[in-house]
This record gives structure tokens, sequence and C-alpha cells, in this order.
């Protein structure tokens, strides 16, 4: 079983390796054809761990120890429980969907050999981040998975974009890991290992130990834990306010966005505050602050989304919208749901940015959907898939997205955790904006006019100009048509589960599914009481249907059915009267403008003051300079001692002699000691 | 009287090696140029064998002493032993073309290394004053001759003449030091010594001298200031491999020499010997250091970073028995003892590279010539880079645990400015690794001529680098191997 | 212990004036007595009779040095021989042993040299 465990991150390693090192030799196809296969035996490893899970069986051991430093251990290790299997499985599914989609998306692209190195690469990382069984392993993937995500955002590096934007999702990334690791090491101060299972065996010990960050006001250190972790959690998973990262991300190639930016990193945050479970339970004040962040990022991402015209851009802010729920679920200890929100809007989400991709590859490149506009006949199965997608997006059953959803809204409802009130009714207001931006981004992709007819003269200008990487092999001037089979084959492959893997929700949730990985604090078993009113997914469809969730998720479909099939004008004339309010979405509520103003410009500005009287003068001037006088100076002295002639050579150790010989046989040492005292 | 035969069974390996070098010196009588490979090939599989032996007595538990205690065969020994066998058997694939190329490849260059190795390997094996002398001796007059190897080269024989005068001298005060020690205790078996100087009651003055003079001697080997005056010269002026040779395998040997001499033998007088060598470190990482930098000749270059390094190997020797307590000395000779394997190590793939550089008709001496050395080989490039990491103690390399564990050691002595002290000159010493580095990533390449490299070179110059970097992934199992080794002393 | 000593002592301070002594008196007696006339043919070396032809510091083949050095080598072995032999019967097999042993090694040496032609003048 052991060398199971390795497989499952090592094949992609492997894949990625050979394709990255010697992509040249093995050629487009061999790139694709061992990273694939890498990722495929990971997968099917993946499937015979969580049969093996299922029957009960936890590993958790050690296989190499880096180092040890003092009490501390350092290690590589694997924790496989049923939360972890659950994520090995989404992670190469959706991996092994991407992969195949890749070799349709990149077909003409000159990095496609490094593009698979990346992205298998990627694979691994976040494998070991998941079955990781201690916090250092957990780290070590935590950055190695926002490592490639820098590099993959960033993949099209002619492109003044993008480098503009993979840095952005670095440094934001860096705020988020500060606390991450701040969190980290008083975990390893105050318990002394980094080990899961040992940190959570003696987590009470920590119940009511105080500290104090400020003087005179004691924090629970185990708050102080929790908050710290939770930065991290935002910075990757993207919650507000270290969300501003994440839209730009749609810079990178579309299988990215799918598979990193949508379907597995940006769902480590969740999965890593899951596994915390035990940390997080005992700290109300943590769980109360997750649940408010989660609360603003659930519903004003999503609103930001009605107003983007950029396809991808809607599907990244919906993204984002997404994550917040699950943070939510997290706050109210609904773990259980928030792990089969985030497996069931992986599939989804991964369908619905696929499906994008589709239609970019379609229009050559154009993302905007003003240019779009009645591609269902031209496209009927991506057409469906996405169709699929904004009903499992917007919750509507029987589509995955409404049990996952459905059942965190009802956790929020039954919740006492403070701030539970104030994210129920954001998330009911956030199904509402979902289910509106969902299908705005159908009906006007797919349906109305063909808009693109109009300005395809003008689409090839900006289209050669933007893209440099050569794919001028589809026809000039024709209508868009459907993608081939590798690109098509994944969407339908993820379009399935994106319908079905919502009817897992009575063993996933309510099933006790996770059994000791996740644990649920007395008082906080909202999920459990739930469970008891749970009578089969055909009862949960039938109560869903009579809920507010549901009605608001309608009204949503309505509203966008009406603002964009039945008046295709009244968009336009709703913006000029709201144009105040749509000022600010358009701008995203200024997070980007405030950054640029005080941390990028400040940020130079303090720079600036540094270099030049911290950095020119004194470290420049006087140390650097300085030093190097004097060494030089040393240096000189030394090449004069240093003269070739070997009685002065002699002369030296004869002096050393003499000296070492002056201060023992006088005992010159003790000398001083006496003297000076 | 009548004699009882000795033990030979922990001295095979020498007895196989001095067997096997009368053969090799005897059968390269009879080979030409063209099959000299024969030698080279001979020479070898001498060293596998010996490594065999030494395997098979290590299995041996616990020491063994033999002639008369003046041998003595344990775990550190052998460990040694076999590190010293791998650095010859590397030196001598690395500079096969090398001395081909100049001329030099002639059956003497094989005996007079097999010869040192010998010398090397009575000196680590050594129990008393004489045996150690006698190998101290065997080595150095090997290293003087294979210095003036390249007999035609003026700079090669002064370097050769200056080496020979130097270590004579320093020879001579050794020698002094040790009849000073054996006027004082009357004897010259080294762990009788202990025992004696332990029972107290010996002239203090006189011991003192000796001890002065046996630190003088030790300090010369390692190359530490004030008795480094020959190594700038010796490095540049021998055949770039001689000095590879001189550079790894011998500091493991004056390494065994001074733990047998101060630890083994006057280890009742460390309070002593300890500021002695604390000092001598400390003058030899400053000056190592600050000299290092301003040399252009990458040999003198290596060889002031020699002495720093020598100086921070010290370290570990000076803060092992702390106030008359010696429980952790253990700890902090074995930091030593794998500084000294890491050190081996790692020039070895340092002055490997210089050997890269050197082609027939072309020195590699400057910095300069590593100008490039990414676009003319990545993967060379690479090994570089590794080694010059590891020589300034940068993670994940081996260089960086080597630094760490004497720095610890200093730092549980309670010496925590020593370790400061080394900090600052290390990270002073930084500074020109990493020059070799830039120059090698960010400047174009003067010299455009192809690498031309043999498949035995690159392999083992390939597996030399992957060494250092995977030691620095998992040094554990080696630390814990010197750390056994010490312990059995 | 020392006094075992003293014989040699007193040995050392004898020679010392037994080799002093006489120079000392030797030139004490000259300056006193003799005349100082000195001229060019009195102040040149003294070469058994010939012309002082060359400087006193010429070059020596090295040849002379290795000769002299092979000499040394196996005069010395001669030297371990005498009392070797002489004790033969008392030291039993090993020290046969021991001996043939060290004759081997500066056999070995002895052919490495030959073969070199390090016996050879020209």
């Amino acid at each position: 079983m052991k060398a199971l465990y390795l497989i499952v991150p090592f094949a992609p390693l492997v894949g990625a390796l050979i394709s990255g090192l010697f992509g040249r030799s093995v050629g487009r196809a061999g790139a694709h054809w061992v990273t694939i296969l890498g990722v495929a035996i990971s997968f099917i490893a993946s499937c015979m761990v969580m049969s093996d899970v299922l029957e009960g069986n936890v590993f958790n051991g050690t296989l190499y120890t880096w180092l040890i430093s003092g009490e501390a251990r350092f290690e590589v290790g694997f924790l496989i429980d049923r939360l972890s299997a659950l994520m090995m499985i989404v992670v190469t599914f959706v991996s092994l969907m991407v992969h195949i989609y890749t070799i349709g998306y990149m077909a003409e692209d000159p990095g496609y050999q490094r593009f698979f190195a990346y992205i298998s690469l990627f694979t691994f990382s976040m494998l070991m981040l998941v079955m990781s069984n201690n916090f250092l392993q957990l780290f070590f993937g935590w950055e190695a998975v926002g490592l490639v995500s820098y590099l993959l955002i960033g993949f099209w590096y002619k492109r003044p974009t993008a480098i503009y934007a993979n840095l952005k999702a670095f440094l934001v990334n860096r705020v988020g890991d500060f606390g991450f690791v701040l969190g980290i090491a008083l975990v390893l101060s105050y318990f002394g290992t980094l080990d899961y299972a040992e940190v959570f065996k003696r987590a009470p010990e920590l119940a009511t130990q105080t500290m104090e960050l400020f003087p005179g006001t004691p924090y629970l250190v185990i708050t102080v834990i929790c908050i710290g972790l939770f930065v991290g959690a935002m910075g990757k998973s993207a919650q507000f306010p270290l969300h501003v990262w994440l839209p730009d991300s749609m810079e990178g190639p579309t299988p990215i966005s799918a598979l990193i930016h949508a379907a597995t990193m940006v769902t480590a945050g969740i999965f890593m505050v899951s596994r915390m479970s035990p940390l997080f339970e005992m700290s109300e004040s943590a769980l109360s602050f997750i649940l408010v962040i989660g609360g603003i990022t659930a519903f004003f991402m999503g609103l930001v989304a009605v107003v983007q015209y950029d396809i991808k851009r809607v599907v990244a802010y919906s993204t984002l919208s997404q994550l917040g729920y699950m943070t939510m679920a997290l706050g109210a200890s609904a773990y259980s749901a928030a792990m089969f929100h985030l497996m069931t809007h992986a599939f989804f989400k991964a369908a619905l940015f696929l499906g994008a991709g589709s239609v970019i590859i379609a229009m050559h490149h154009e993302q905007d959907m003003r240019k779009m506009g009645g591609l269902r006949k031209y496209m009927p199965v991506t057409y469906l898939v996405m169709l699929i997608g904004a009903f499992a997006n917007a919750g509507f059953p029987p589509f995955a997205g409404f049990f996952s959803k459905d059942t965190i809204i009802e956790a929020l409802q039954a919740s006492q955790t403070p701030g539970a009130g104030f994210a129920y009714w954001a998330s009911l207001l956030g199904v509402f904006v979902g289910a509106l931006y969902s299908f705005r981004l159908v009906f006007f992709a797919f349906h109305g006019e063909e808009r693109f007819a109009k300005i395809d003269a003008h689409a090839h200008e900006t289209h050669d100009k933007e893209n440099t990487h050569g794919h001028d092999e589809h026809g000039h001037g024709g209508s868009p048509h459907e993608s081939p089979t590798v690109v098509t084959l994944p969407l339908i492959l993820l379009a399935i589960p994106s319908i079905c893997a919502g009817w897992l929700i009575g063993t996933v949730v309510y099933g006790n599914y996770f059994g000791d990985a996740i644990f649920v604090s007395s008082g906080h078993e909202w999920i459990a009481e739930m469970g008891q009113e749970f009578h089969g997914v055909m009862g949960m469809m039938l109560h869903g249907l009579t809920s507010l969730p549901f009605w608001f998720a309608m009204l949503g479909l309505a509203t966008a059915f009406y603002l964009y099939i039945l008046q295709p004008d009244v968009p336009g004339v709703l913006r000029q009267k709201l144009a105040f309010f749509v000022r600010i979405l358009d701008n995203k509520y200024g997070f980007d403008d405030f950054n640029q103003w005080f941390f990028a410009s400040g940020a130079v500005k303090v720079g600036t003051g540094l270099w030049r009287y911290g950095d020119a003068m004194l470290i420049d001037g006087v140390m650097v300079n300085g030093t190097a006088r004097i060494v030089g100076w040393i240096a000189g002295v030394v090449r004069w001692l240093q003269s070739g002639f070997i009685y002065q050579y002699a002369f030296a150790m004869i002096i050393g002699i003499s000296v070492l010989l002056f201060i023992w046989v006088f005992d010159v040492t003790a000398l001083l000691a006496n003297w000076t005292r | 009287m009548n004699f009882p035969m000795p033990n030979l069974l922990p001295a095979y390996a020498e007895i196989f090696l001095l067997t096997m070098t009368c053969i090799v010196l005897v059968v390269d009588l009879f080979l030409d140029d063209q099959r000299r490979y024969v030698t080279y090939v001979l020479s070898l599989l001498t060293l596998a064998g010996c490594a065999f032996f030494t395997i098979g007595i290590g299995s041996i538990p616990g020491p063994t002493y033999t002639f008369n205690n003046m041998f003595v065969s344990d775990l550190m020994a052998n460990v040694l032993k076999l590190a010293s066998y791998i650095a010859v058997a590397v030196n001598m694939v690395y500079s096969r073309s090398y001395m081909a190329d100049r001329g030099m490849l002639r059956g003497e260059y094989f005996s007079l290394s097999l010869f040192a190795m010998l010398g090397m390997m009575v000196m680590i094996s050594s129990n008393h004053f004489l045996t150690l002398y006698m190998g101290l001796e065997l080595m150095s007059l090997c290293l003087y001759a294979m210095v003036a190897l390249n007999r035609d080269s003026a700079t090669s024989t002064e370097a050769a003449m200056k080496y020979f005068v130097l270590g004579a001298l320093a020879s001579g005060l050794l020698l002094y030091g040790m009849s000073m020690i054996y006027g004082a205790t009357g004897s010259l078996e080294m762990r009788n010594i202990a025992k004696i100087l332990e029972v107290g009651s010996t002239n203090r003055v006189v011991l003192v001298f000796g001890l002065v003079f046996v630190v003088a001697g030790v300090a010369f080997k390692l190359g530490v200031v004030p008795f480094h005056m020959w190594i700038p010269d010796v490095y540049q002026g021998a055949p770039s491999a001689v000095t590879l040779f001189i550079a790894s395998a011998p500091k493991l040997a004056a390494f065994a020499m001074a733990m047998r001499l101060l630890v083994n033998g006057l280890i009742p007088l460390a309070i002593d010997w300890q500021q002695m060598l604390t000092l001598l470190a400390v003058l030899s990482m400053a000056l190592g250091n600050l000299a290092a930098i301003a040399q252009s000749n990458i040999k003198r270059m290596l060889a002031y970073s020699t002495i720093s390094h020598m100086g921070f190997l010290l370290l570990g020797m000076a803060t092992g028995v702390v106030d008359g307590n010696w429980l952790s000395a253990a700890e902090a000779y074995s930091a030593s003892m794998f500084y000294a394997i890491v050190y081996t190590l790692t020039t070895l793939a340092a002055f490997g590279s210089v050997l890269l550089l050197s082609r027939a008709g072309f020195e590699a001496e400057n910095i300069e010539d590593y100008k490039g050395l990414n676009r003319r080989s990545p993967w060379f490039a690479f090994i570089v880079l590794v080694t010059m990491f590891s020589l300034a103690g940068i993670p994940p390399t081996v260089g960086f645990y080597a630094k760490l564990s004497v720095l610890q050691s200093a730092v549980s002595a309670g010496q925590v400015w020593l370790a400061v002290v080394a900090v600052l000159f290390s990270l002073i010493g930084a500074f020109y690794y990493l020059r070799i580095v830039k120059l090698m990533y960010f400047d174009d390449p003067v010299d455009t001529a192809p690498l031309a490299v043999r498949l035995d070179m690159s392999v083992l110059l390939s597996a030399n680098g992957v060494a250092i970097l995977l030691l620095g992934i998992m040094p554990q199992q080696l630390m814990e191997l010197c750390f056994v080794a010490i312990k059995s002393l | 212990m020392l006094d075992n000593y003293f014989p040699i002592l007193a040995f050392i301070f004898v020679s010392i004036a037994v080799g002093i002594g006489p120079s000392i008196g030797g030139w004490v007696c000259s300056s006193l007595l003799g005349w100082n006339r000195p001229d060019s043919q009195k102040l040149s070396p003294y070469e058994c009779g010939f012309e002082a032809f060359e400087d006193a510091r010429m070059k020596f083949d090295v040849r002379y040095y290795l000769v002299a050095i092979l000499f040394i080598l196996f005069d010395l072995e001669i030297a371990f021989l005498f009392p070797w032999a002489v004790v033969l019967n008392e030291i039993g097999f090993f020290g046969f042993v021991s001996m043939m042993i060290f004759l081997l090694i500066l056999v070995v040496g002895f052919i490495y040299e030959w073969m070199k032609g390090a016996l050879e003048w020209e």
C-alpha cells in the first residue's frame, strides 16, 4: 500500500521531469503522452487508495526524516484518510481532464512541453499538499503550488499583462503566506511538533492559554494560530480582501484557470481549514472571522461578475463567490459540506472554465462576450456543457451545485456562531446573484444575435496584435465551429459529475463519510442535526423546491432571461441609470486602485527613500564600499606578506611559534585575567 | 630474545597497498606510454582492494591494537581511510587526461600517489609518535616529489623547493615537540601519554613547550595561519592535478593526525591546546577569506579558501572539552570529522572543474576562465554551482550542514562569539564563491572551445556534484557515522 | 639517570678544547710571530700547484648527487645488515623475515633505478 501512496504523487512528477527536462527530445506528442500517462496512473492509484480507505484503513506514517533539530522533527510523511483520499480523487481526475483538454487547447503553442511539465508538476505539488501528515510538508506543497501557479499565470511571458498578473498573484499570496507561516511557527513553538496527529491530540491543552500580542490585551493562543492559518487560506483561496489576484490570474491559459484557479489550488485553503478542524473548532472567534470573510466574498464578488464582459472573468468572479460559500461553510463548522461543495464545484467549475476555453478557441482567442452571441447552434456540445455548468453553479436541483450549496445555506441558518446571520443573508443574496451571472453568461454568449460577424474584420487586428504565439491556421473569417474531440471529451466527462456528483450527498455529508478526519465539537453539530431530517436525494430535491434559496435562484434565472433574451436593450439602459454602482463594480470596489496607490506606489516611495538614504549612503557608501576598501587593504597586506621568499615564510612560522610559546609558557592569559581583576 | 609474530590483521590494507604499489612500480617499468592505462587501472584496482580490506577490518568491533600498540585500527581510522581511497581514486580519474596532455602521466605519478596514500594510512592508524611521524614523512616526501613532477617548469620546482624546505622545518618542529613530550612523560605511545598526564606530576613548562611545537606541526599540515605560507605558492605552482591531490586526501590525514596527537594523546591538556587552536582558527578564517577575495588566480583563491576551511574545521576541535568536561566532545569532534570529509568531497569537485576547463596547451588558472561556462556546458556549470554553494555553505548543499554542525558545537560549548566570528567570515567568503557563479551564468564566454571531457571523468564529476547535493539533502547517515566513529575512539 | 651522560658531556668539552685550542693557538702564534706580507700568488687558492683557472663555485653534474644518494641508500642497508647478522640467532624467524621484507623492498627499488637508467652514466 505504501508503494501505491508513493505512486500517486510521484507518477506526475516523473512525467513533469521528463517533459520538462527532456522536452526537446521527447517531442510534443511524447510530452503529452508521458504526462497524461503519469496523471492517469496517479488517478487509478488514487481510486485504489480510495477503495482501500473506504474499507476503513487509515495510514499515517513518516517516509523520510529530513532533519531533526532539537525536539522538532522535520519529516515527509503521508496521512491517508477519507479527507485526503477525496481530495486525491478530485485533484487527479480534474488534472487528467485538463491534461487531455490541453492537447487541443495548446495545440499550436510553442511552449507545449513546458506547459505539460508545469501542470504535471502542479499535480505533484498539490498531491503532496493534500497527502501531507505534517505542517512542514503542507507548507512546502502550499508554496510549490503557489510557485507553479505563478509560472503558469505568466506562461505567456511576453505579454506584459500576464507578467503583471503573475507578479500580483505572487505578492498577494506572500501576504497570505506570512500569516500562514506565523500560524505554523506558533504551532511549532507551542506544541513543539509539526505532526498533525500530535498537534491535534495535544490541542485541548491550549484551550485556555493566552498570549499578549500587544501589551495588556491577552488573546487565546489557539485563536491567533487559527487566524494566522486562515490568513494563509485567504491568500490561497482568494478570500476578501486578498482576492485581488484571482481575476487577474485569468491571463494564464484557460486549462490552468480550470485546474488551478477553480478546481484545485484555490481550494487548498478550504482543505487546509477542514484538515485543521480540531484546532478551528476550539476558537469561536476564528470561526466568526471566517464566516464574515466568507460572506463578504460570496456576495460581493458574485456581484462583480454581473458586470463583467470577459467570459473568463465572469467565471473567475463566480469562483470567488463559490469559494466564499465554502469558507462560510467552514465558519459554520460544516466542514463536510465545505468539502462536498469543493468537490462538486471542482467538477462544474472546471466544466465551465473548459467550456469557456472551448468558446475562446472557437472565437480565435476572443474573450469579450459582447463579440459573441448565438453560438448555440455552432457549438452544441459546448453549449450543453456550459448550460449544465450554469445550472449547477446557480444551484438548481438535480444538479450537483444544488445539493452542496443548499446544505451550506441550511447549515448557516442553523449555525449559532456569531456572524452566521450575516453569512446566511449573504449566501441567500449570493444565490440570486449566482443565478443571474451564470445565465447572463450563457444567454449572452450562446443566445441572441450573432455579434461576431459584425466585428470580424476588427477582431483580427486585435487578435494578431495580442497573440504572438501563432495560431493562424484557423481560417480567417470563418464562422465559429465546435472544438475537436480532445476538447469536448473532457467537457463531457466533467459535465457528468456536474450533474450526478451531488447525489452522493447522502454518503459524503450526512453519512459520516469523513469519520475521524474531521472534528466537530459538540454544540457545533448542525450538520448532524440536519442529517436527521435528511430523507434521501429525492426528498431533498422536493424540499428544495419549496425553500428560499431555490426561489432566489429562480428569480436570478428569470432576471437573466428577461434582461438578456426578452429585452436585450434593458441592460444598457440600466447601466446608464445605475452608472454609479456599475462604476463601483467595474472598478471591483476599488481594491486594485487602492492597492496600486497605497501598497505599490507607497512601497515604491518607501523603497526610494530607503535606497537613497539607507542603501546608497549608509550601506553602499559606508558599509559595502567601506568594507571593500578594508578588505582590499587587508588583501594588499596579505599579498605583501606572501612575498614568495622562503626565509620570510619560515620566519612567519617561527614568529607564530614564538608567540604561542610566549603566551603559554608565561601563561599570559592568566596574567591578563589577574591584572584586569 | 624472541619476537612474537604480531597480529597483522588490522594492517592488512596497508600491507596490501605496499605490496601492490611495489608491483605497480615494477610493472610500469615495462610499459610504454600507449599502455600506461594498465598502471592506471592497476592503481585503481589497488585502491579498490584496499577498500575491500578496510571494510573487512571495519567489521571487527572496537579498536584493535597491534605492533606493540604502535598501530591501531578503529572505526575512525577505517572511515577516514575509506574516504581517502575515494579521494585518491577520484583524483586519479580526474587528473588522467590532464597529466597525459602534459606528458606527466608516468608511472611515478601513480606510485607516488599510492605511497602517499600509504603514508596517510599509517598516519591515520598511528597510536605512537614514531608511527605517526613515519607516516607523515612518507606522505610528505611523496607530495614534494609530486609537486616537482613537472621538472621543466620553474614555478613547479620552486613550489616544490618551498614546500620541501618549509615541510622539513615543520616536521623538525613536530619532532622537537614530540621529544619534549617524551621528555616530560617518558612515553611515546599516545594513549599511554594520556594516562600519564592524567596522573599529573609532570614538568609543565617542558610539556607546554612540547605542546606548542606539536600544535605547530599539526597546523602546518592543515595549513592554518601562521603556518599557511606554503599553501598559496604550492597550490599555484604545482600542476593542477597534484594540487587537487594535496588539497584532498592529505587534509583527512592531517585531521587524523590532529585527532591522534591532541585527542588521543594530549587530551588532559585540552584547555591549553583548545585555546591555541581557537587562536589559529580565527586567524585562518580571517586571513583566508579576506585574502581569497583579492585573488584572480583560481588555484590561489582555492588555496586561501582551504586556509579558511581548515580554520573552520579547527573550530570543532577547539570546542570539544568544556570546563574540563568532555561529555559533548564526541559531537564536536565528529562535527570536525564530518567537516573534513565534506571539505574533501567538495574540494575534489572544485579542482575537478579546474581540470575540466584545462586542456592540452591551455591551463585554466584564472577566475575569468569560468566566464560563460553555462553556455558551454549547462550541466557542468550546474555542478560547479553546487560545488561553490557547498564551499560557501549555502543550503541545500552538504557544505551547509558541515558548517552548521561545527557552529553548533561552538555554540553548545558556550563560545558564541566564536560562532559569530565564523559566520561573519564565511559570509565574506561567500562573496568569492558566488563571484564564480556569477561569471559562469551572467558573463559571456571568453574561451569558446568546446569542453573535451573523458567519459569517466564526466561521469565521476557529475556523481561528485550530485553527491554534494544528495548528502546535503540527507546528511544524517554520514553524520551519524562520524559520530559513532569518534565515539569509538 | 643524567649521571650516565656525564662522560659524554665531559667528552664534548674535551673535544671542543682539543678542536678549538690548537687553531686559536696557531692563529695567535702566527699573528704574534710572523710577518704579514701578502702578494697575489699567496692569496690565490691552492690548487695542487696548478694555476686557479675557474671559480670554485662551479656547478656539479647532478648525476654525482644521484650516485651519492644511491650509494647512501645501499650503504645504510649494509649498516642495518651487520647488527642483524650478529644477533640473527637470537631474534628468530620473525627477525629473519622482517629483514627479508626489507631487502625485498630494496630490491624493488633497485630494479626501478636500474630500469630507469639511473645506474648508467650516459
